[in-house]
């Protein structure tokens, strides 16, 4: 039985990785779940500098979800290449990096910073506020997004993989235009915008006022773009968007993901990943499925 | 020595006053390791409530293999949890955080409303002089529980039992003296006894609350202001959920 998938030349034992920001560099949950058996570990998304990120309270649930606004608190660069990537490489498994920044520049260095280091893909949180464009994501304009991507890709050693908001009105827009810009690869969904009023109190559940929602409330929406985008260009997509269990992996792979990230489901059983796995594993068992890659986009 | 994640069963639960429970757990993987301060992360059955519910541990007995745990039902998931019963199953991550650090010195122990529990267990750890201090709305509980453990001063906002105010007025009624201050309760009264605490030269640990979503130290949900920069975040946050929840109150600001 295969379950070895390949993204821009890399190589996965498995298609099951972490989603960005919800499993730290690896090190907390490390207790919990073998990092050795993960396709791949995903980090927190880091910029050129130390980011505070937002006041408390920074979550709040929401029915079947949540929404956050932690406001990317990263320790920075230094920090990630001293510290989480050293502690990664201990582990038989890839290491995805994720970056955010406020302007070309920020990315710029850290994705520069990030070639002489031993990591495997970088993937290009494009949800932050672009300062110089004035507060709009660059995930939100198309030619802000090629125009990231261009300027990423030339200076990256790493393969590219640049991850998609879907607060958008078009997903294949963007997606089209992260291809142009020469991505290596794709990844989505982040997060929805939302809000939530405590009516007790009369204020917002979120010191930011608005959040993102992830988890098993968004899933439908994250297998629709990840089925949109996987039609409309020729790139490897990592898919996420409220995975809980085998089912809404294979789910997600067969709308044309070639791997997947479980985020949120983390919280609610840090052994996610792995039941994943296994699942996935008796899945293809009990139909005869020889490679999961047969399964990749198998609906149309 | 690790957090575990696992099914508990349930030993008993109690009705300790009108919105008040006491649940007691058999899980001797999480009992074994635990200590005062820490807590506990209970889930929901309900796939509708994916986040743990962070409860401190109120007692633990290591030869029972069992914890206690005392929550006031404020919604989803303490409602359903309050109807827990002998033999029934929950899930359960723990011990969690980092617990206080038990000192040598007179002490007086601060819980006010939900943060009383916690004291009982560290009024059980500390062989020394104690004086507990509790602040009430206006049921009382844990009482015959924590009376034998120290010399007890009681706060109520309607003033049935005890002074009526809050947990400094007593402190300051009753002239109570100490070295050290250990305190759980509600945000404005830990801003309070800090200051309390500086101005009369105590040193104090504190146990503050947010909301989570890891348990673990993993999402950066949890943070508080600290003074300094911290070593884990690089900037000046600390992780209520694994730097704390108790920090020595010089520590932090909130
Ligand atoms: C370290 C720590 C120890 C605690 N110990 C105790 C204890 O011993 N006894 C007790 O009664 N309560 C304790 N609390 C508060 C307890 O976690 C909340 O009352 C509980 O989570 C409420 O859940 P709910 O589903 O009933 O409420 P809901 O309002 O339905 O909860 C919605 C969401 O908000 C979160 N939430 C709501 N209130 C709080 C709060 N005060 N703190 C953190 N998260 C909150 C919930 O976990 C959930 O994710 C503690 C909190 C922390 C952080
Ligand atoms: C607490 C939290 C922090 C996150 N931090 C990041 C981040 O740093 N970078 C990023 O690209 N996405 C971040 N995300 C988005 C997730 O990686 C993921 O895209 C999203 O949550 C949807 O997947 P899920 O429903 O499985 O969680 C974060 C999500 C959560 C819940
Ligand atoms: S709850 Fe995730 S870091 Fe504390």
């Amino acid at each position: 039985m295969n379950l070895s998938v390949n993204i821009a030349g890399v190589e996965f034992k498995n298609p099951v990785t972490v989603a960005s920001g919800t499993f730290g560099s690896g090190a907390e949950y490390h207790e919990f779940v073998d990092l050795n058996k993960l396709g791949a570990v995903t980090t927190k998304g880091v910029a050129n500098v130390p980011w505070p990120g937002n006041p408390t309270p920074r979550i709040a649930e929401t029915y079947g979800g949540m929404m956050n606004a932690v406001g990317l608190q990263n320790p920075g660069i230094d920090v990630l290449c001293g510290r989480d990537i050293p502690f990664l490489k201990q582990f038989d498994t890839k290491i995805i990096v994720n970056v955010c920044g406020k302007s070309e520049q920020d990315y710029v260095e850290v994705v520069e910073r990030l070639g002489d280091e031993d990591v495997d893909l970088l993937e290009i949180n494009v949800s932050c506020p672009n300062v110089k464009e004035g507060g709009i994501a660059f995930g939100q304009d198309p030619k802000a997004l090629e125009q990231i991507t261009k300027a990423v890709k030339a200076k990256a050693k790493q393969p590219i993989v640049m991850k998609l908001s879907p607060n958008v009105t078009d997903i294949t827009v963007m997606a089209k235009a992260a291809e142009a810009g020469g991505a290596d690869a794709l990844s989505l969904i982040n997060t929805l915008t939302g809000m939530k009023i405590d009516i007790n109190r009369r204020q917002f559940a979120l010191a930011n006022k608005t959040g993102g929602l992830s988890g098993p409330a968004i899933k439908p929406v994250a297998v629709r773009m990840v089925y949109q985008v996987a039609n409309a260009v020729k790139l490897p997509i990592i898919g996420m968007g409220g995975i809980c269990n085998y089912e809404d992996a294979i789910e997600f792979m067969m709308a044309g993901a070639t791997m997947v990230s479980i985020g949120t489901a983390n919280f609610h059983d840090p052994y996610t990943t792995i039941k994943v796995i296994d699942g996935m594993k008796k899945f293809m068992e009990e139909k005869g499925i020889e490679d999961i890659n047969e399964i990749i986009g198998c609906v149309k | 020595m690790s957090a575990v994640k696992l099914t508990a069963k349930v030993r008993s639960q109690k009705k300790l006053a009108s919105d008040i429970y006491s649940l007691i757990l058999y899980v001797p993987e999480i009992a074994d390791q635990a200590k005062a301060g820490q807590f506990v992360s209970l889930y929901s059955k309900d796939g509708a409530n994916l986040l743990p519910r962070p409860i401190s541990l109120c007692e633990i007995d290591h030869e029972e293999g069992t914890i206690r745990l005392v929550y006031r039902v404020v919604g989803k998931g303490t409602e359903e949890f309050s109807h827990l019963e002998e033999g029934d199953c929950v899930e359960v991550m723990g011990p969690l955080g980092n617990g206080f650090t038990l000192k040598d010195k007179r002490a007086i122990l601060i819980g006010g409303g939900i943060g009383i529990p916690p004291m009982l267990e560290l009024a059980k750890e500390l062989n020394c002089e104690k004086n507990i201090v509790l602040g009430f709305r206006d049921e009382t509980f844990l009482l015959e529980d924590l009376e034998p453990r120290g010399e007890i001063y009681i706060a109520s906002e309607d003033g049935k039992t005890g002074v009526q105010g809050n947990v400094l007025d007593a402190i300051r009624e009753y002239e109570i003296k100490g070295d050290i201050i250990y305190a759980c309760g509600p945000t404005p009264m830990l801003r309070a006894i800090k200051e309390y605490a500086f101005a009369n030269h105590m040193e104090a640990q504190l146990s503050l609350e947010e909301k989570m979503a890891c348990g673990i130290g993993a999402c950066l949900a949890c943070v508080c202001k600290s003074t300094e920069v911290d070593d884990h975040s690089h900037v000046k946050n600390k992780r209520i959920c694994k730097d704390g929840p108790v920090f020595d109150a010089g520590e932090v600001e909130f």
